[in-house]
């Protein structure tokens, strides 16, 4: 038997000479070879998913253990408490942290939605001196650090607007659009074909209308996936609620509670898993509903323009 | 008649002007209220003394020399980024070109799989940290437990210096969900024809992937590069919150805390802003610390906007 290589191989797989022997042997090598490959790439497929799924396995098992099994080193609950979660939930103030991230995350999208929605579209279909240059200041903030700014903004909101220990300095600012938002509608709105949009102004409607019963209907699953983004970074932001909400527990967020609540029951981590479990949940529920969307976003996002 | 512009067509530009303003007004007065004047503020309050009570008094580079030169967090929080962008920026990178390559492989279950290796990304990053520093805990978490059971010798992860960062890589890692989508999308844009030509080159694995694949990615690599620099840059909750957690501080209602445990090595640029302005209260100071994250952010923005080459256009 001849030592086959790679290309020969590759290349008996590719041509194959039915009826001669040398075809067969290469044809079952080539078979081999492949479920050898399947073998592989399904085995490092599923040690991969170990390492993405068990920390949340640990943390849910750890989420219904007893408090006395928590301070073990044991992996699996003995008992199976579930009342951790209802002791998590009845804790004073989860449900206001719940709501408070709720109307964040809601107010804040729809306003990032709806103000960033006409810069973009100004910025891909209409034509005027300055263009790149606003798209170039778009850019460059989109990628500032929220800290840059953060001490004249603290003194604006806070000493002259009087809003602290609230979330509004939060959400305000995103009724004037958002740079990651407008970035990404705009990319979308490049690929509208100006047909579209010619067609309705020959049928005489304006810019206004033109945008809201062509132009959107179009880039709906766009619209999608930056609503989703924001409202993840509403529903994840730590910064923002710590400088803002943090002198006035009612106005505090999960992502912000969630750390008192740790340092409170600093020896359970039982609870802490427990709550911790109650935070995630809901951006996975969300996800799971929306997956489409939102992994075109993110490809969206590596997209040149 | 011939060489001035025509009344109608002045009217009908000056419609669309003031029509682009319009749509553009949101931006225009976001832009100008939330950047350029706390931008300009930043840049005036980092030459004066400011406590936030008494009038601001200038005081030139004071600040500047205090922050470089005295203040004892800013080098320690320079050297840790500059850790970050080396390690954990490369091993992203990598990582997640590796997992993108291994999901367009699989082909039995590939949306279980994908669906696994993306949820990571979306868990917030306040749970996802307590999260780690609960199963990295040297005592009860049941990382070193299996460590341990397999006879490795358990480090202390998120209480020892010299694997706090190393802890915060692993749940980076862990969040790759992003580039692993970034970098699916490039994989399969990559032409057929070139693999199989290559193929009939005789070119085995490693060669295709080195000829064909990454010379087709190498944007999405620089794109996944640069802006991963960026946001360790920005990097603040993840390794803020290991620290309180790690370090067992009670509460966090107006707590002073000591930033960057254990032994200042979780320590980031933006941790400095904070500990400056809102434990110290010396606004002047968290100005300069602004300044100088604000001078880095902008440098590798303009690396990824380069007219040639660049990775982000601002032209269509």
């Amino acid at each position: 038997m001849t030592h086959a290589t790679p290309a020969t191989l590759s290349r008996g797989a590719s041509a194959p000479r039915p009826g001669t022997a040398s075809g067969t042997r290469a044809r079952r090598a080539a078979r081999r070879r492949r479920a050898l490959q399947w073998i592989a790439v399904h085995a490092l497929g599923l040690a991969a998913a170990a390492f993405f799924v068990l920390p949340f396995v640990f943390v849910f098992l750890t989420a219904v253990m007893s408090d006395n099994q928590a301070l073990t080193r044991d992996l699996w609950p003995h008992t199976w408490q579930w009342s951790n979660f209802r002791t998590v939930w009845d804790t004073p103030g989860f449900l206001t942290w719940w709501r408070n991230t709720l109307v964040y995350a809601v107010a804040g999208t729809a306003l990032t939605v709806v103000s960033s929605l006409p810069v973009a579209y100004a910025l891909a279909k209409f034509r005027f001196p300055g263009r790149n240059l606003v798209m170039m200041l778009v850019i460059s903030t989109m990628m500032l650090p929220p800290q840059v700014i953060i001490i004249p903004m603290y003194l604006f909101w806070t000493k002259q607007m009087g809003m602290d220990g609230t979330l509004w300095p939060l959400i305000i600012p995103m009724a004037f659009g958002d740079a990651f938002t407008i970035f990404l509608l705009r990319q979308f709105l490049l690929t509208v074909p100006k047909e579209y949009t010619e067609a309705a102004k020959v049928d005489g409607c304006g810019e206004v209308r033109t945008l809201l019963t062509v132009v959107v209907p179009m880039i709906k699953p766009a619209i999608a996936a930056v609503a989703l983004f924001q409202f993840f970074y509403c529903w994840n932001d730590y910064f923002g609620p710590q400088i803002y909400a943090s002198s006035n527990p009612a106005a505090w967020t999960l992502s912000y509670g969630l750390e008192s609540f740790k340092g409170a029951h600093h020896t359970n981590w039982n609870l802490t898993m427990a709550a911790t479990v109650l935070v995630m949940a809901p951006v996975i529920v969300v996800f799971f509903f929306a997956q489409k969307a939102f992994i075109e976003g993110v490809t969206l996002t590596g997209v040149k323009g | 008649m011939s060489t001035a512009v025509h009344p109608l067509l002045r009217a009908k530009r000056r419609k669309a002007a003031l029509r682009t303003l319009a749509f553009l007004s949101p931006w225009i007065v976001g832009f100008s209220a939330f950047f350029v004047y706390p931008l300009l503020s930043t840049l005036y309050f980092s030459f004066t003394h400011y406590d936030g009570f008494a009038a601001p008094t200038w005081t030139g580079g004071k600040n500047w020399t205090y922050v470089f030169r005295d203040y004892p967090l800013f080098w320690p929080a320079l050297r840790n980024t500059l850790w970050l962008v080396v390690v954990m920026v490369t091993l992203r990178v990598v990582f997640g070109l590796g997992i993108g390559l291994l999901i367009t492989k699989i082909k039995t279950g590939a949306g279980l799989f994908r669906t696994a290796f993306y949820l990571p990304y979306l868990a917030p990053p306040v749970a996802a940290t307590m999260a780690f520093v609960f199963l990295l805990n040297p005592g009860t978490g049941p990382v070193n437990h299996v460590l341990g059971g397999i006879g490795i010798p358990a480090p202390g992860w998120f209480t020892d210096p010299g694997w706090s960062k190393p802890a915060l890589t692993v749940l980076a890692l862990w969040g790759i969900g992003d580039l692993m989508v970034i970098f699916m999308a490039a994989l399969l844009d990559v032409p057929r024809e070139q693999y199989e030509a290559a193929e009939l080159d005789g070119a085995g694995p490693w060669h295709r992937f080195r000829y064909v694949t990454l010379p087709n990615i190498s944007p999405i690599v620089m794109f996944a590069v640069v802006t991963g620099v960026i946001q360790t840059m920005q990097y603040y909750t993840q390794p803020l919150v290991a620290g309180k957690v790690a370090s067992g501080i009670i509460g966090n209602s107006g707590q002073q805390f000591e930033p960057g445990y254990p032994d200042r090595s979780t320590l980031t640029l933006p941790q400095l802003v904070y500990n400056l302005g809102f434990q110290r209260f010396d606004y002047g100071a968290a100005c300069v610390v602004a300044l100088v994250l604000f001078v880095l952010a902008m440098a590798f923005t303009a690396l990824l906007m380069r007219r040639r080459g660049g990775l982000i256009s601002a032209e269509d």
